[in-house]
């Protein structure tokens, strides 16, 4: 790839500035790298719970207890709660800053968008661990 | 600074002037899927927490989903899952410098359409065999 980077000689920003890389939001590219983090993990996650999900189709309370509790399937579900939240937390925070200029209506958008996902996560972890927890396989 | 005047420069026309393309309509529909995935997961919550609160409820929760308004919707969630996921991969190829060409472009655009049909149909037909 082609080195883009500024050209440090003529550059105006403080060595400092530069050494953090933390731009003029402060921020860095946390989020967007977060972003990538996050799709990079919901790929085998997702294909995961697509299978898990339709071997849940049509099940019983026992088949359905029996099929989330299993360690393994647990843990995924657990894996894929945390990068799915997490991901269409950062991704809604995108569309939301480009479509709600006002900035009274932004900050509470933006603080829906946190609260909105942080419910869905803790709804379906204690679920899961609820389920789980306990349950010994004999 | 006096008052603002209006510059006379060409202003980007509004996005129904432009002809649609395939990448043009796949971008759109990322952004779209990726909005109805984000309301969609509540159903999951819903079924997983209707699990952990006992039989009664989770036989509501799996009528539900049971029902042929269930089975549509959960249709329609598969196919935008899948297409979110194919389109969220082509952006990773894209983050990496590759596939920037116009041949490539709408090559991966169409594929995000025709791969995410695929996989959808692929995921009903061997869930309806296997289990």
């Amino acid at each position: 790839m082609a080195d883009n980077r500024a050209d440090t000689r003529v550059s105006m920003r403080t060595p400092l500035a530069r050494v953090k890389g933390l731009g003029a939001a402060g921020h860095g590219v946390e989020h967007w790298w977060i972003h990538r983090v996050t799709a990079v993990s919901n790929v085998p996650l997702i294909i995961a719970f697509v299978i898990i999900v339709a071997a849940l189709a049509g099940s019983s309370y026992q088949d359905a207890i029996a099929i989330i509790s299993h360690p393994l399937i647990a843990i995924i579900l657990i894996l894929a709660v945390i990068s799915v939240t997490n991901h269409m937390r950062l991704g809604m925070q995108i569309v939301i800053e480009d479509y709600v200029h006002d900035k009274g209506y932004k900050i509470a958008a933006l603080i829906a968008n946190n609260f909105y996902a942080v419910i869905v996560a803790v709804a379906c972890l204690y679920a899961i661990l609820k389920v789980s927890l306990g349950r010994i396989l004999v | 600074m006096a008052e603002a005047k209006v510059a006379p420069r060409p202003l980007s026309p509004h996005l129904q002037i432009y002809r649609w393309s395939w990448t043009m309509a796949m971008s759109v529909a990322h952004r779209i899927t990726g909005l109805a995935l984000y309301g969609g997961i509540v159903l999951f919550a819903i079924w997983l927490v209707a699990l952990a609160s006992g039989p009664s409820a989770f036989d509501t929760a799996q009528g539900f989903f049971g029902s042929p308004l269930g089975y549509l919707i959960l249709f329609g969630y598969t196919w935008i899952l899948m297409h979110h996921m194919l389109g969220g991969v082509r952006h990773l190829v894209w983050d990496f410098g590759y596939g920037m060409e116009a041949a490539q472009r709408i090559n991966m655009a169409r594929f995000t359409l025709i791969g995410s049909i695929a996989l959808t149909l692929a995921i009903w037909v061997v869930a309806f065999l296997a289990f």
